[in-house]
C-alpha cells in the first residue's frame, strides 16, 4: 500500500511539473540522426521502386483500384504501433508537423529506429517466435534477460544473420550468454539435462525459416503440406525430414556450468520402425550448401553447422522468413499467412522475393528493410477509399489492412493518449512505472494472444467491458489533473474546437471530421469549469472506446 | 416489461447536460439489433434449436459443468484407492450407494451419490506437462503448433445458439489456461471471474447512467460512423465484432441474469452445503448459470500437485471437492436441472502409483479417474479400473490400466450426449479441415 501512496505523491508532482510546461512546447523532441546516405543509395532506391512496381502490375493484372495515400499522421501511428507499441503523442505530432511534408515519414521513420523504446518492443515480438511466451523451466532460462539481450542487439543493428547464429549455436550459461535461452526454454525440468531437439527442430524450422515442417514429426506428409528438397528435385516432406533437423540439436547439453556441446548422437524410433535408430543430422533442402560453409566440419558443433546453413545468404528461406515477420510486425498481417508457413518453392506473392533478396545484399540489416517497408506505396497507402472496399481489396493490399492491435499496444496507447507529453525511454522513472503497471494488469484482462500473434480476429465482450468500465479508463479519463490530459486540455484550449480537435489528436492521431467537431464542440459550448471537464472527459472515453483507436488502419 | 413501449428513435437529439441523450440501454439495443440481424438470434432459429433439443419427446442435455481439478488429482486418494496394496498409500477406501464400488475415503459425501455418478477410472493420455495435458484434457486435442483447438465449452457455444443476456461460456476461478475459442474465435473465449461473491469487474459504468448512455451515444452515432465510412461494408460483422461486443456488453451490464454470477442471493442453508470456498461457491454460482441459460462452466479447484506430502495435499483437496460436489448433484437435481446438465469432474493427469521419498506422487497420464454425471448418460455404472498390483512397464503402460479410454473419448461421449455430431469437420481459419473430437464415444457411458 505504501509503495502505490509513494506512487500517486510522485506521479501528482511529476504532473504538477507537466501542468506548469506550457501545452504546446515541443522542446524535449530529439532529432535523429540523418538517414539521407541510406535513402539516397541506389539499392534503397531500386528495391522500392521494384517492389511497388511489382504491386501495381498485380492490381493493373486483377483490375484492383487502389486506395490513394493515407495522410502523414496515419502514417506515424502505424509506425509506432509497430515498432514501440503506442500511438504517437501530441508532442510528437505536432513537431512531425513542422517538419517538411516530403520528409516527414521518413524523419519519423529515423526516430523511431533511434528510439531505446523500438529495440524493446521488437525484441519482445521477436522472442515470441523464438522462445514462445510461457516462463519455461525455472533457473535454467531467462526469459526477460534474454529479451534484454535481444532488445540490445536490435538497438546496436547486429547483422541479424549473426544473431540468428548466435541464437542457435551459442554456449556457456544461460545468464552470462543470453542467447542459449533459445535452447534452455527446452529443457525438461525432470529430464535429462538436454534441450529437446524436437521443440528446437519445429521452432528453427518456423522461427528462422518460415516453414512449419512440425506434423512431419510424427509422420511423412500424406496430404501435400508440407514440400521440400531442392528445386529440380522437387518432393513430400517425410518423416526423416523433421528428425535429421533434430539430430542438430543432439549434441547440446546443459549443466551447471552453462549449455556446452558433447558428441551425443540421436535416436529415434519412426513410425512403423521395430527399434530405435541412430538419426543422422540431415537438412531437408539445399544440402549443397553445407558442403561450402566457412567451416572445419572436423571441429564444428552441429549446431554451428546447422546455424552457418540456416543464415547461409543461398539459403532463401531464411531471407523470407525474415521479411514476412517484419512485414506483419509493421502492417499487423504478414505478405504470406500464416507469418511462418512459407512455400519453399514458391508461390510468392509480390514483393517478397525482391525484398528477402534485396535484405541479403544489404547485409540483414534489419533497420535497412524496416526502412524500406515504410517508404513503399503499400505501407503508406490508406485504409479507406473513394469506391466500395471489400475483402479482396484488403487481400491484395489495394487498402491497408485492418487488424486489431494486440493488448499491450491497447494499454501502451491509451497510457499516452492521457499523457500530451511522450511517454519514452526519457520520461520521469515514475511515469514509466505507473505505464508497466498498469499494462500487466491491463493484458491480463484483455487477453494476450500469446505466440498467435497474427491471427485475424475480432473483439470481445470481455475486452469491451475492460475499456468502457475498467480501472484504466477511469483513471485515465475521470477527474484527475496529474493524470489525464482531459482535464488538462479542459483548462488550456484556448477555444472549444482547440480541445476538441487537441483530444482527436492525442487519441486517434487525426483531427476531427467537421460533423465530429459539429458535435463535440455542440457539447462543450458555453460550459465552464468542472462542467467543461466532464464534457471532455466524456469524449476522451467516446474515443478511447472506438474501434478506430483499438484497430491499426 | 413490453419491449415494444419503448421504440423510440436510437439516433434522437436532446440537449440536456452534455448532448444527446438517448438510451442505449438494453432495449434500444434489442431493437437496433432486430433491425440489422447480426449476430442475433431470430425467433425463427431460436424455435428450432429449442424443437431440436427437446427432440423425441426427451429433453437433451443442454450444458455443461466442469469441475477441473488442475494439478493432477491422485486416482489412488480419490475414485480409484487400492488401500493396503504395495502402492496404496495411507488412504483407506469406504463404501458407496453404488453396491461394489468403494471411493477413497475422503469423499465421503459424495459416497453417498455414487448411485448418480458415470465414473471413468481408466482414462489415459501422452501428456505429462501441465500445460499440455491441461489443453489436452480441455480440447481433446494434443497441443499442435500450428493451431489453437477450443475447448469443449467453446465447442457448445459455437455448435448451438442461444439467447442468453450474459457471456454463455463462463470459467470460474481459472489459473491462465481457462477454455479458450481457439480456431472458432476469441469470441468462444470463457468469460473469467473470480470467487462469485458479489458483483462481477467491469460491468457497472463509472458515470451516471444518463451520462454514459450519452457517451455510448456519441460513440456509435458519430466516431463509429465516421470511422465506417469509405471502408469494408460489413466492417463489424465481418470483421472487428466492435459493435456487437459493445452491444453484447452493454446488454449484459443491465441483464437481470448478472444476478446469477453472485451467489450471495441464495439462502443460507443452500451455500452451507457447498462448503465455505470459493470453489464451493463457484459450483453454487455455475447452477445459477446453468439455470439461467448458460451452456459451459468451468470452476476450478487448484492443489493437486503433491510431488511432496502427496496423502496431505491430496485429503486437504479432496476435502475442498466433496461437499462442493456432492451439493452440485444435489442442487441440480432438487432444481430439475440434473436431466440437462452434465457434470465433470476430473484434472488433466493423475499421479504415480510409486511414492517418491519426498512422499509425493508425480505427473501419471497413464491411468486415472474422471467422473461424470447427469444429463442422459448413465447413471450408476464404472468403467475400467487401474491395476492394485501394476507392473509399472514403461513400454506398456496400459497393461496396467482396464478397459483404457483415452480422454478424447471422453469429449466424444458428452459431446455426443449434447446431440452435437463430434465427427463433423469444422473449417479452421486457414482451411484445414478438423473434426470436432478425434474421440470415440463410450457405449457403457451413454443410456
Amino acid at each position: 500500500m505504501w509503495a502505490r501512496n509513494l506512487l500517486f505523491i510522485g506521479v501528482a508532482v511529476l504532473g504538477l511539473s507537466v501542468l506548469s510546461a506550457n501545452l504546446l512546447s515541443s522542446s524535449r523532441i530529439v532529432e535523429p540522426p540523418s538517414a539521407a546516405a541510406i535513402i539516397e543509395s541506389d539499392h534503397f532506391q531500386q528495391t522500392v521502386a521494384a517492389v511497388d512496381q511489382e504491386f501495381r502490375e498485380h492490381l493493373r493484372v486483377l483490375e484492383t483500384e487502389s486506395a490513394p495515400p493515407a495522410d502523414y499522421a496515419t502514417i506515424a501511428r502505424r509506425l509506432s504501433l509497430a515498432l514501440t507499441g503506442t500511438i504517437p503523442s501530441f508532442e510528437e505530432l505536432r513537431a512531425l508537423k513542422e517538419m517538411p511534408e516530403q520528409q516527414r515519414t521518413q524523419w519519423w521513420v529515423s526516430r523511431l529506429l533511434n528510439d531505446r523504446r523500438s529495440a524493446d518492443y521488437l525484441a519482445e515480438r521477436f522472442a515470441r517466435s523464438y522462445v514462445g511466451t510461457q516462463n519455461g523451466p525455472f533457473i535454467v532460462y531467462r526469459r526477460r534477460r534474454f529479451v534484454t539481450w535481444l532488445g540490445n542487439q536490435l538497438q546496436e543493428n547486429r547483422r541479424y544473420d549473426e544473431l540468428v547464429r548466435e541464437l542457435i549455436s551459442d554456449t556457456g550459461l544461460w545468464t552470462d550468454s543470453p542467447a542459449v535461452n533459445f535452447l534452455t526454454v527446452t529443457l525438461d525440468e525432470n529430464g535429462d539435462g538436454r534441450p529437446d531437439p524436437i521443440r528446437l527442430a519445429a521452432r528453427t524450422s518456423r522461427a528462422f525459416l518460415g516453414m512449419r515442417i512440425d506434423c512431419l514429426q510424427c509422420h511423412d506428409d500424406k496430404l501435400g503440406n508440407v514440400w521440400l528438397g531442392d528445386e529440380d528435385a522437387q518432393r513430400d516432406g517425410e518423416q526423416a525430414d523433421f528428425h535429421r533437423l533434430a539430430a542438430f540439436y543432439s549434441e547440446a547439453q546443459s549443466s551447471l556450468l552453462g549449455l556446452k556441446d558433447d558428441d551425443s548422437d540421436y535416436k529415434y524410433q519412426y513410425l512403423n520402425a521395430e527399434e530405435e535408430e541412430v538419426v543422422p543430422p540431415q537438412v531437408p533442402f539445399n544440402g549443397g550448401l553445407l558442403e561450402t560453409l566457412p567451416l572445419d566440419e572436423e571441429t564444428a558443433t552441429r549446431r554451428e553447422l546447422l546455424a552457418r546453413w540456416v543464415t547461409h545468404p543461398n539459403n532463401k528461406p531464411f531471407a523470407r522468413a525474415t521479411v514476412n515477420r517484419v512485414w506483419a510486425l509493421m502492417f499487423g498481417r504478414p505478405l504470406v499467412e500464416p507469418v511462418d508457413d512459407i512455400p519453399l518453392h514458391g508461390d510468392y506473392p509480390p514483393g517478397l522475393e525482391t525484398l528477402a533478396d534485396a535484405f541479403v545484399k544489404a547485409d540483414y540489416d534489419l533497420k535497412w528493410l524496416i526502412r524500406v517497408i515504410a517508404s513503399t506505396e503499400v505501407f503508406q497507402r490508406d485504409s479507406r477509399a473513394n469506391f466500395e472496399v471489400t475483402d479482396k481489396h484488403e487481400l491484395r493490399w489495394a487498402v491497408f489492412p485492418l487488424t486489431r492491435l494486440r493488448p499491450e499496444q491497447v494499454a501502451g496507447s491509451m497510457i499516452q493518449a492521457a499523457s500530451l507529453k511522450t511517454i519514452d525511454s526519457q520520461s520521469h522513472i515514475i511515469v514509466q512505472l505507473t505505464r508497466f503497471g498498469q499494462q500487466n494488469e491491463f493484458i491480463q484482462r484483455y487477453g494476450d494472444m500469446g505466440e498467435d500473434e497474427f491471427d485475424d480476429r475480432g473483439g470481445t465482450v470481455t475486452q469491451r467491458l475492460l475499456l468502457m468500465n475498467g480501472q484504466l479508463t477511469r483513471e485515465r479519463t475521470t477527474d484527475n489533473p496529474f493524470m489525464n490530459a482531459a482535464a488538462r486540455i479542459a483548462t488550456l484550449a484556448p477555444t472549444d474546437e482547440k480541445a476538441v480537435e487537441t483530444a482527436y489528436l492525442a487519441v486517434l492521431s487525426r483531427r476531427p471530421s467537421s460533423d465530429e467537431l459539429g458535435h463535440f464542440v455542440g457539447h462543450i459550448q458555453g460550459k465552464k469549469g468542472a462542467e467543461r471537464q466532464r464534457c471532455l472527459e466524456d469524449l476522451y472515453w467516446v474515443l478511447l472506446n472506438s474501434t478506430e483507436f483499438s484497430w491499426n488502419h | 416489461m413490453n419491449r415494444k413501449s419503448h421504440d423510440h428513435d436510437v439516433i434522437a437529439h436532446g440537449f440536456a447536460g452534455c448532448g444527446t441523450a438517448d438510451h442505449w440501454n438494453r432495449r434500444t439495443l434489442l431493437k437496433a439489433a432486430g433491425v440489422a440481424g447480426a449476430a442475433w438470434l431470430t425467433p425463427l432459429a431460436e424455435r428450432l434449436t429449442l424443437a431440436d433439443e427437446q427432440a423425441g419427446g426427451k429433453t437433451r442435455p443442454r450444458s455443461v459443468i466442469m469441475l477441473w481439478l488442475q494439478g493432477g488429482p491422485s486416482q489412488l486418494e480419490s475414485f480409484d484407492p487400492h488401500p493396503g496394496s504395495k502402492y496404496g498409500g495411507e488412504t483407506q477406501a469406504i463404501q458407496t450407494s453404488l453396491p461394489g464400488l468403494q471411493i477413497g475415503s475422503t469423499l465421503a459425501q459424495t459416497a453417498e451419490l455414487m448411485h448418480e455418478v458415470a465414473l471413468v477410472r481408466s482414462v489415459t493420455s501422452k501428456e505429462g506437462d501441465h500445460e499440455r495435458a491441461t489443453y489436452n484434457a480441455k480440447t481433446g486435442f494434443r497441443p499442435d503448433p500450428t493451431l489453437i483447438h477450443p475447448s469443449i465449452g467453446a465447442v457448445l457455444c459455437h455448435q448451438l445458439q442461444d439467447r442468453v443476456e450474459i457471456p454463455r461460456h463462463v470459467s470460474i476461478l481459472p489459473n491462465e489456461w481457462s477454455g479458450r475459442g481457439g480456431y472458432l474465435g476469441d469470441q468462444f473465449d470463457a468469460f473469467r471471474i473470480g470467487d462469485p461473491v458479489g458483483n462481477i469487474p467491469d460491468v457497472k459504468p463509472f458515470v451516471a447512467q444518463d451520462r454514459f448512455d450519452r457517451r455510448v451515444n456519441s460513440l456509435m452515432n458519430v466516431v463509429e460512423s465516421e470511422f465506417a465510412r469509405g471502408r469494408l461494408k460489413k466492417i463489424d460483422e465481418g470483421k472487428t465484432l466492435h459493435r456487437t461486443s459493445i452491444q453484447s456488453a452493454i446488454r449484459m451490464m443491465s441483464s437481470e441474469q448478472l444476478k446469477a454470477f453472485d451467489v450471495t442471493n441464495e439462502a443460507k442453508d443452500v451455500r452451507d452445503q457447498f462448503g465455505d470456498t470459493a470453489f464451493g461457491r463457484g459450483c453454487l454460482a455455475a447452477i445459477r448459470l446453468v439455470e439461467v441459460g448458460v451452456r459451459c462452466v468451468e470452476v476450478t479447484l487448484s492443489g493437486w500437485d503433491s510431488h511432496i506430502n502427496n496423502h496431505e495435499l491430496q485429503t486437504g483437496a479432496l476435502a475442498t471437492l466433496d461437499p462442493a460436489f456432492a451439493a452440485l448433484i444435489r442442487e441440480l437435481k432438487r432444481r430439475d436441472l440434473f436431466d440437462q446438465t452434465i457434470v465433470i469432474c476430473g484434472g488433466e493427469f493423475g499421479r504415480t502409483p510409486t511414492i517418491n521419498p519426498a512422499g509425493g506422487r508425480d505427473h501419471w497420464p497413464h491411468g486415472f479417474s474422471v467422473a461424470l454425471a447427469g444429463g442422459n448418460l448413465r447413471r450408476g455404472v464404472v468403467v475400467g479400473e487401474t491395476s492394485p498390483d501394476p507392473k509399472l512397464d514403461k513400454e506398456n503402460p496400459l497393461q496396467d490400466v482396464a478397459e483404457p479410454h483415452n480422454i478424447e473419448d471422453i469429449h466424444a461421449t458428452v459431446l455426443h450426449a449434447l446431440g452435437i455430431d463430434f465427427e463433423r469437420e469444422l473449417e479452421t481459419p486457414i482451411g484445414r479441415p478438423m473434426a470436432i473430437s478425434k474421440g470415440k464415444a463410450i457405449p457403457h457411458l451413454l443410456a
